[in-house]
């Protein structure tokens, strides 16, 4: 069996975000990049099928972007896939999920993978479209937003997460795709024994003009902090003022303080 | 400009959410007609169009089908738009009819901007404004981004048939774990993020809620890592709740958490992050660290 994760890397939601001297998105210093989290579920996904079915299966796992994104799939390696491609361009321009999912096809194509795993969405951009567009273009089957996975026999059964709780059970034959939800499982810390490990294991570089014949579906105009609707009081400084003066707030605006 | 609206049946209902398409077409000033897998007993309140398909033979949840059954309605109505709700039906099926229309899609549109649609990014502490290239352009609506609009009257019903075989076999449902935490009829509500660092800090968290008389709510991470339980989620895929009292303790305000608690009457957040996007909604927003200001308020609480 041959599985593909996709992996994206973005950056800690945590950063400050400017726009870069373009406009149309963010400026790359100063932001510290990490795996996609929907992407880190994928990973474990995979991994635990690989060491369901005894080591057996191969474990591609592939990301489009510039050479920062090696680091991404070395993370990915010392969890435990077995080899990495980097789809590159130096050039580093914005591209559409279309031009993404198109470039992953091309590689895929030729690989024959029974399964794949990609995260429901990214955290920068959040289309939810890679995934699905990619297995249309393949015309194989997909389900998104797991939060359940079992494998038996080329075919699998997942839990289809919905509004308020509520799930659906899908049955799907390989090959698949499956787009991975928060909470899917838990995903792995890679340990030091695993980190030196995957340090010897393949990352292949390939120039994404070899891959992408497509041109962008949708170009971002511009990129900026939306406008503030503030209105709200912000408290800085010492706690125990801080404190005192939410107390002082709360006993002025709402009803619920004894 | 034409929009052809597709509505979503859960559980054999027609939602009330899909009411926010007709409140984004009238944005666009744009005519509509709408696709619908649903019944014939449970029609929307508009006047217009309605191309219908049974769920009873198509299912809630087949992708394949759907998409069938939406590119016919697309070949008659010819629409410059086609606009889902970025629900778990929406990104899922969207995607799908955009590959095999060679059309752009956008994603989660919460505005319209000129010559394109402005889309959140970063967890929502960016926006961008796209451009789509070419017709027809596939959108998902952010839920709550636009105004419900119940248009009235009785639609005008075309029966909607497709063959073919489903990629995907749907099982059932399971239904939400019974809820033994009511956190709607909850009058003050303070609620765990992934801010606070670790499931030990939990307890902080909980006697704030009860130095306040209240319930112990808490974000999506927090209770996916295992530190807090599922009847305590509050957002999308939890509970939603409006309580006159909602302290968010190390939650960045995510639009999934958002839908859930926006309706609280006054809203306190936590945060070390002068710019989480939860500064949006909070009445008093506290720029400090969770877990030195918690305990320090449950103390002076006590006193
Ligand atoms: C040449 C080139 C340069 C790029 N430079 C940048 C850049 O500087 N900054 C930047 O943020 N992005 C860059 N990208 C990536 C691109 O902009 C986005 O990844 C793309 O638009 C996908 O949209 P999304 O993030 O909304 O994906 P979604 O559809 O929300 O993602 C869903 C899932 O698809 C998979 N996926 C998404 N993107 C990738 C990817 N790139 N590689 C592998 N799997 C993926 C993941 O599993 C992810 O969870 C570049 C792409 C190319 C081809
Ligand atoms: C389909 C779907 C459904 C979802 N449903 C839900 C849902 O029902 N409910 C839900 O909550 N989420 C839901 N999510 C997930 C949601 O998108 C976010 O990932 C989640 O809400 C983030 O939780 P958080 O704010 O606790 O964590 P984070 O986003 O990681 O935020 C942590 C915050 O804590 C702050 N912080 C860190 N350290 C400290 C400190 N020491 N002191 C003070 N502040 C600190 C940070 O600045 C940050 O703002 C859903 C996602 C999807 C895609």
């Amino acid at each position: 069996m041959k599985i593909l994760v996709c992996i994206k890397q973005v950056p800690d939601m945590e950063s400050r975000f400017k726009p870069d001297s373009a406009g149309v998105w963010y400026s790359d210093t100063d932001l510290a990049f990490r795996m996609n989290e929907y992407d880190e579920y994928a990973v474990e996904q995979a991994v635990q099928l690989k060491e369901q079915l005894g080591g057996e299966p191969e474990v591609v796992v592939l990301s489009v972007g510039p050479d920062r994104v090696v680091e991404a799939l070395k993370k990915a390696l010392a969890m435990g896939c077995d080899r990495a491609v980097q789809v590159q361009d130096p050039a580093a321009h914005l591209k559409d999920p279309w031009q993404i999912a198109s470039a992953i096809a091309a590689y895929a194509k030729g690989e024959n993978f029974n399964l794949i795993f990609t995260g429901l969405q990214s955290q920068d951009r959040g289309s939810a479209q890679v995934g699905v567009t990619l297995a249309e273009i393949l015309g194989i089957a997909s389900v998104t937003t797991i939060v359940g996975f079992e494998y038996a026999d080329g075919s699998v059964t997942v839990r289809r997460e919905l509004e308020g709780g509520l799930k659906a059970r899908v049955q799907l034959k390989t090959p698949a795709l499956v787009t991975c939800q928060l909470g899917l499982n838990v995903p792995r810390y890679p340990t030091l024994p695993n980190i030196m490990k995957a340090k010897k294991k393949e990352i292949l570089t390939l120039p994404v003009g070899e891959l992408l014949h497509e041109e962008a579906r949708s170009v971002t105009a511009s990129f900026y902090a939306p406008p503030k609707k503030s209105g709200g009081i912000v408290l800085e400084g010492d706690v125990a003022v801080q404190v005192d003066q939410l107390l002082d707030i709360l006993r002025d605006k709402t009803t619920v303080l004894r | 400009m034409k929009t052809l609206l597709i509505a979503e049946c859960r559980e054999g209902k027609f939602l009330d959410t899909n009411y926010e398409l007709f409140g984004f077409a009238d944005k666009l000033g744009a005519t509509s007609a709408m696709v619908l897998v649903g019944r014939q007993d449970d029609l929307p309140a508009f006047a217009g169009k309605l191309y219908l398909a049974d769920a009873a033979k198509f299912g809630e949840y087949n992708p394949d089908l759907h998409k069938k059954l939406i590119l016919a309605t697309v070949d008659q109505e010819k629409p410059d738009y086609i606009v889902f709700g970025h629900t778990s039906y929406g990104w899922d099926l969207a995607p799908r009819v955009a590959a095999a229309l060679k059309a752009p899609q956008l994603s989660e549109v919460v505005g319209v901007a000129d010559g394109g649609f402005e889309l959140p990014s970063c967890n929502m502490k960016m926006r961008r404004t796209v451009k789509p290239q070419g017709t027809p352009v596939l959108l998902t609506l952010q839920g709550g981004a636009f105004p419900v609009l119940k248009p009235g009257g009785t639609p005008q019903v075309v029966p909607l048939e497709t063959a073919g075989e489903p990629g995907v076999n749907f099982l059932g449902y399971e239904p939400a774990v019974a809820k033994d935490v009511n956190l709607s009829k909850a009058e003050i509500i303070v609620s765990a993020g992934r801010g606070i660092g670790k499931p030990e800090n939990v307890p902080a968290i909980a006697a704030l809620a009860k130095a306040l008389g209240g319930e112990l709510g808490a974000s999506r991470p927090v209770v996916d890592g295992g530190w807090v339980d599922h009847a305590h989620q509050v957002g999308t895929t939890g509970q939603t709740v409006s309580p006159k009292l909602y302290i968010a303790c190390g939650i960045s305000g995510a639009i999934q958490h958002l839908a859930g608690m926006k309706k609280s009457g006054f809203i306190v957040a936590i945060n070390k992050d002068k710019d989480a996007p939860i500064g949006e909604v909070a009445d008093v927003l506290v720029v400090a660290d969770v877990m030195q200001f918690v305990p320090a308020l449950t103390a002076k609480l006590g006193k």
